[in-house]
């Protein structure tokens, strides 16, 4: 078991090598760096001065292993626009990314998975019917176009909920929340429920599939014959079984809902690293692109290892051939 | 005359589709005593595995029970609440399928698939159930039971694992076991194990045993009578020598000279049954094996044959009705 999450872990940091080599090369590629950082009227020994200072002189391997270990502790250069650190931008982001990507999941997951079973158990019910309907709409109307549209109901027409900004944060430290004031949670909600409403249908439509192939199987067959109850085989056997794939792919969902809340952090102006990368991407800020995918491949790659962790928690099968793999 | 355990009469199951009304069972009969086993032989399709799971009430939609009844020592089974019927299934049926690699759920540990249904059935606590689960691996052939109760399905062989399914099917001593093709999955080898077992249990416990396979030979080593179905129908019933020895139904007959023997002449040749059975949307009228009988006359094309007691044995031919053979002659 330690063998194979020392295997496992050995693989992310080679992903994450690989992803170094990406960032790295944005810098290369997107011009000279010194010019980005100075003005028209510096002078030639000026630049030569900021080059040496960068490093920027030494062999190209030298470079990316200087950047590379100065990635792994956090340290991602100095912003062009801001003049300050990157990992200082990050940090000041990320609360609030990490907070809607959390809320967008746990609403995401929460409602998935209760209305997947609703429309598993009660396949022919007319509420099943709309559900299947709504959740195509769901999975096809673009994040933006849900975003704009809530805010032209609740914030322009009912006007009960703000149309952008994170309302008051409390601080932590570095860490600021606004799950504890009342305009931080009620900022909370649009942005959550445009960000987690793709991934709620597909969770919910997943969860259907997967339940009603469970459903069909030899074990539950006999599992009534047993004379267990309904509840016991729907939710005992049933629902476990069907939660294994689940896992996986709400554990990847995860991921791809930070990544995605650029575009939910752009239309709700939201102060989070998407909106941050947005900004960088306008103005040509290598830096904070660099470093921003960085960070969210870390994000993606440390899911994945507990994703395959959790895999072998719940499925003994995979535990034992695990075991015998290391 | 002693109540039997199983009584099925003139039992119809009807399978609904988009065409129209498929029959899969029509005017089956059949009764199981306490400590028989009842043998139910045919080809694939033929209804043996539908009757079965009639008699436990897992008939799922498009399918259902058309007509007929069915009664569990007196007590009519087959008209009762599906909560009812599924206190009756486990504990008064218990059922053990063809497949012990996908029976058991293989998230849980074999001991609380055994814990779960026998707190289904009987009022004991944690504790009691538990032993009871060490005591059904120990008798059913586990060895080691009270380490093997935490093992996983997956850490068991085929064999072993079916016997774990014969365990769950007798935790709470039921009167009736349908076992449906329960060694069609498993080794020769392991074959016989699993036949002795149930033959075992059977007798230990006075339990009555429907036992479905296609394999006559299974049916020989352990059947007291058996039935020979075909198309949805009983063609053949009565005690397992009689049938095997001499069975009167031109389908049975097809069907034993259909049986390799060791000690017959290897050169002469197989009997094989021409043909091959009709599809549920395709019985002929009259007998549903004419098409296929050598000794098929016209009352065969018309009419339907009911069973005609022939000694011990019962058989759907009209070749046995008297008067009828007589009129045809």
């Amino acid at each position: 078991m330690l063998a194979f999450i020392l295997r496992r872990a050995l693989q992310s940091v080679g992903v994450m090598l690989a992803v170094g080599v990406i960032s790295f090369a944005m810098f290369r590629f997107a011009g000279d760096p010194v010019n980005q950082m100075v003005a028209l009227d510096t002078s030639e020994a000026q630049r030569a001065e900021i080059r040496a200072s960068l490093g920027l002189n030494d062999p190209v391997p030298l470079q990316f292993a200087r950047y590379f270990i100065d990635a792994a502790q956090f340290k991602f250069g100095v912003s062009y626009q801001f003049r300050q650190p990157v990992s200082m931008l990050l940090k000041e982001r990320m609360p609030a990314t990490l907070e809607l990507a959390t809320c967008a999941t746990v609403l995401a997951m929460g409602f998935g998975i209760l209305l997947g079973i609703y429309s598993a158990l009660r396949r022919d019910s007319f509420l099943t019917k709309v559900l299947q309907a709504v959740s195509l709409i769901g999975i096809s109307l673009p994040t933006f176009l849900i975003g704009i549209l809530l805010i032209y109901l609740f914030s322009v027409i009912l006007g009960w909920l703000p149309s952008f900004g994170r309302g008051e944060v409390v601080k932590f430290g570095w860490w600021s929340t606004g799950l504890l004031t009342v305009s931080g949670l009620k900022a909370l909600i649009m942005p959550s429920i445009t960000l987690g409403l793709f991934q709620m249908t597909l969770i919910m439509r997943l969860v259907r599939a997967e339940m009603l192939e469970v459903l069909r199987t030899d074990y539950i067959r006999f599992a009534r014959a047993r004379g267990l109850t309904t509840r016991a085989i729907h939710f005992g056997h049933a629902l476990k079984n069907t939660l294994v794939p689940v896992i996986t792919v709400a554990g990847l969902q995860f991921g791809s809902v930070i990544a995605f809340a650029i575009i939910t952090e752009t239309v709700f102006q939201w102060p989070g690293m998407g909106l941050l990368f947005v900004q960088a991407v306008q103005n040509v800020d290598i830096p904070i692109m660099a470093a921003y995918l960085l960070v969210v491949s870390l994000i993606f790659v440390t899911i994945n290892l507990i994703v395959d962790i959790l895999y072998t928690v719940v499925d003994p099968r995979l535990r034992a051939t695990v075991g015998r793999a290391a | 005359m002693v109540e039997p355990v199983l009584s099925v009469r003139n039992l119809r199951v009807e399978f609904a589709n988009r065409r129209g009304v498929l029959v899969a069972i029509d005017g089956v009969s059949f009764d199981i005593a306490k400590g028989e086993v009842l043998g139910v032989v045919g080809e694939s399709g033929a209804g043996k595995s539908v009757t079965g799971l009639a008699a436990i009430g897992l008939i799922d939609a498009p399918g259902r029970i058309a007509g007929g009844e069915i009664y569990l020592s007196g007590l009519r089974i087959d008209n009762l609440s599906p909560d009812a019927m599924r206190r009756i299934r486990g504990k008064r049926i218990g059922m053990i399928f063809q497949d012990p690699l996908t029976s058991l759920n293989p998230l849980y540990r074999i001991g609380d698939q055994l814990v779960e249904t026998i707190r289904t059935h009987l009022n004991l606590n944690e504790t009691a159930a538990r032993k009871r689960a060490i005591d059904l691996l120990a008798e059913v052939g586990i060895p080691a039971p009270e380490k093997r109760i935490d093992a996983y399905p997956h850490e068991f062989s085929g064999g072993m694992r079916q016997r774990v399914v014969i365990a769950l099917a007798i935790c709470a001593e039921p009167e009736l076991i349908i076992a449906d093709e329960p060694t069609t999955a498993l080794d020769v080898s392991v074959q016989a194990q699993i036949i002795a077992l149930i033959k075992r249990l059977g007798r230990d416990h006075g339990t009555a045993v429907m036992l479905v396979t296609h394999d006559m030979g299974v049916i020989a080593e352990t059947s007291d009578r058996v039935a020979v179905m075909y198309s949805g129908r009983i063609a053949e019933i009565g005690p397992v020598r009689d049938v095997v020895q001499n069975p009167l139904h031109p389908y049975a007959r097809g069907l034993m000279g259909a049986i390799p023997t060791l000690a017959g002449d290897a050169s002469k040749r197989l009997v094989q049954i021409p043909g091959s059975m009709p599809r549920l949307s395709a019985i002929p009228t009259g007998c549903a094996f004419n098409p296929r009988c050598d000794f098929a006359f016209e009352r065969c094309r018309i009419e339907r044959p009911e069973p005609i007691r022939v000694g011990a044995q019962a058989v759907a031919c009209h070749l046995y009705d008297r008067a009828a053979t007589e009129s045809a002659a």
